[in-house]
């Protein structure tokens, strides 16, 4: 790795559309910096799949790359086609809170049961964005959002908590301010062979921020690296603590057979048995 | 048993036939929800697929199920779903997305009774709107239906090379009562059969979608880094979502490249209906009593023609206008509250009178004595 990093490398000449302050910028960053260290040097072998929401804006179209733009929370499913045929290609996916763990968290539970070889970087802006700051399913509670004038009233949804428990090989959360472990998370992530979901808690200070009573982007940047709790040390609090905290860290780390390994297992032994009869 | 072609004459359920023909058509992808009375054609794949270097998968939905199937197309696999009235109201959506990025694939729907759960394991054939305006916005179907468990297996490897030539999903219409019946079906030499695959690019190609012909369809992991998406794109597959012009371009393509080809892709049975009493105009099961009935219709003096629609999407709409032309009255026998009756209205449009023959429920057919029976009722009324 003798060249020095820069991103544009992987990127189309165009201008990028997210808000000043978004969190999907710092991403951007971070995973192309994952693939140049992990000595990529183009994204010829990645195959990206997002649906509808900023997020899903991450590769489309401005990745260097293939890249399928789904309808909403459908960007899974299709990636499990592309992944089942072409194993050997790192199959992506970007997706924002309510496009993975709203309209599309039922798939996200079966691919990660399946333990399916793709990662899923789930930007949590706890927010739908795109659609001008309606609740979502990882708002916390008591936050004003266009639909919940008054405050959100829903408990949301641990997501990390959600994917561990139903499979996958690799299970991480970090905030955009974790510069170093984010990157290392998705380094992990695309190198592991099997199911590796990263969650990115992201700041959106046009739809969130500015309700949630957060006077600047940096105010936020404070509040996730001051709030934030690494997963070893949450364990020790005590639940009233962690309230408002973000648990921090590597939640899964695991070697298991993948999808892709069991399946293609499968057909070798059905077409055997085909020859012999 | 690895075979992709099991030629030879058979006695072999509709939905095995489709199945079969899936394989002889290059499908080497499947992927599918249970339903009936469309689950034979998953539960067959499963067992076949893997035999012959393709992959069957059971996904959690109906909609994941499509979703897979693109995504496959997208590798350049042949590939398709199968399911019945609920599950194709799910598969709506990514119908629309496989529109809209031109995306080949075979969407098979075995026709039950509806709305909603209806009468699971009975017949209807209550989808046929749903099939050519199913999901939002503009664009152009194509719909085969057959009526025979031999149709099961050629319509099968027609809905895949139309999908192949046009980019585009194609629903195979079946119904209940082909899918799950059981006839003699043969099934020809691999040389006998055509199989029609998608138009590649060259290295040098850049323009992948929104042609004034089919454009090339390149495969993700080959270099061409196009980005694929549902929003309106240019011929690149860029995002432009504010410009009238590249909208109003990319539509008319998409419906262009099915209704100025519509010559091509109709097809249709008819018998000789030139100075007929009665014109009919059925398709699946429902014309199976057809045949039957015009011979009961002669023996009352009463000649009748016939115009069995294999494609319902695009409409043969020249056709249905030339028996119109040649009879007094056109009689539309359904297994619906009346969809493909509207269809010849409008086609007819006033020249004779268009009378509609509904029956449903409890998977009942239509007999060619009812259908005789209005036959005779409509010739006292027109003449």
């Amino acid at each position: 790795m003798t060249e020095t990093f820069t991103s544009r490398k992987y990127l189309r000449d165009m201008s990028l559309p997210f808000c000043v302050g978004c969190g999907c910028i710092t991403l951007i960053n971070h995973f192309l910096r994952a693939v140049h260290e992990l000595e990529y040097e183009d994204l010829s072998k990645f195959v990206f799949c997002s649906g509808i929401g900023c997020a899903g804006w991450i590769p489309s179209p401005y990745f260097k790359a293939d890249s399928i733009h789904t309808p909403h929370g459908r960007s899974i499913p299709v990636a499990t086609g592309v992944k089942l045929l072409r194993p050997d290609l790192n199959v992506v996916v970007f997706g924002g809170d309510g496009d993975i763990a709203g309209i599309g968290v039922g798939h996200l539970v079966h691919a990660a049961r399946r333990n399916l070889g793709i990662m899923v970087v789930m930007v949590n802006n706890m927010i739908y964005g795109m659609t001008g700051g309606q609740v979502a399913p990882t708002t916390p509670i008591g936050i004003k959002t266009t639909t919940t004038p008054y405050g959100s009233f829903e408990q949301p949804l641990d997501v990390i908590r959600l994917v561990a428990a139903a499979g996958a090989s690799y299970v991480a959360r970090w905030t955009t301010a974790h510069d170093e472990q984010l990157k290392e998370a998705l380094k992990k992530a695309i190198a592991i062979k099997g199911f590796a979901f990263v969650e990115v808690v992201s700041p959106c200070p046009t739809a969130l921020g500015r309700r949630a009573g957060f006077k600047d982007v940096a105010e936020m940047f404070r509040w996730f690296r001051d709030n934030s709790v690494l997963l070893e040390e949450a364990e020790k609090m005590a639940v009233e603590e962690l309230a408002s905290k973000i648990v921090v860290g590597e939640y899964v780390d695991r070697k298991i057979p993948t999808f892709t390994e069991t399946l293609f297992e499968t057909i070798r032994e059905a077409k055997k048995s085909a020859k012999k009869n | 048993m690895t075979r992709k072609v099991i030629s030879g004459t058979h006695f072999w359920q509709g939905n095995k036939a489709c199945a079969e023909a899936a394989i002889v058509s290059g499908c080497r992808f499947f992927a599918g929800y249970p339903i009936t009375p469309a689950t034979e054609i998953g539960e067959h794949l499963a067992y076949r697929l893997p035999q012959v270097d393709g992959i069957a998968v059971q996904m959690e939905d109906e909609i994941a199920s499509l979703g897979a199937v693109i995504g496959a197309s997208w590798t350049g696999a042949k590939a398709m779903t199968a399911t019945s009235g609920p599950g194709f109201s799910l598969m709506q959506e990514l119908i629309g997305y496989a529109f809209m990025t031109e995306t080949p694939c075979v969407v098979v729907d075995v026709q039950r009774t509806g709305p909603s759960t209806g009468q699971a394991t009975k017949c209807g054939q209550g989808d046929v709107m749903q099939a050519r305006w199913g999901t939002h916005g503009d664009y152009a179907s194509i719909a085969l239906s057959p009526n025979s468990v031999q149709e099961m297996f050629d319509l099968t490897i027609r809905a895949f090379n139309l999908a192949e030539t046009y980019r585009t999903p194609v629903v195979l219409l079946a119904d209940e009562l082909i899918a799950h019946m059981r006839e003699q079906i043969i099934s020809p030499q691999s040389d006998q059969i055509t199989v029609t695959n998608r138009k590649k690019p060259k290295p040098t190609d850049k323009a992948f979608f929104n042609g004034d012909d089919v454009a090339p369809m390149p495969s993700v992991g080959e270099g061409y880094n196009v980005p694929i998406t549902g929003s309106t794109h240019n011929e690149y597959g860029y995002r432009f979502t504010a410009d009238r012009a590249v909208h109003r371009q990319l539509v008319e393509n998409l419906v262009g490249k099915v209704r100025n080809n519509s010559e091509k892709i109709v097809d249709y049975e008819t018998n000789d209906f030139n100075d007929c009493d009665v014109g009919i105009v059925s398709f699946g099961c429902t014309s199976r009593a057809v045949y039957e009935t015009v011979d009961l219709a002669k023996k009352k003096d009463i000649t009748v023609g016939f115009v069995r629609l294999k494609t319902i999407w695009p409409f043969p709409e020249e056709t249905v206008r030339n028996i119109a032309k040649n009879t007094k009255v056109i009689i539309v026998p359904e297994l619906n509250m009346r969809e493909v009756f509207y269809e010849v209205e409008r086609v007819v449009h006033g020249y004779v009178p268009v009378i509609p023959l509904n029956k449903i429920g409890g998977g009942e057919m239509i007999t060619p004595e009812e259908l005789l029976a209005k036959i005779v009722e409509s010739v006292k009324k027109v003449d």
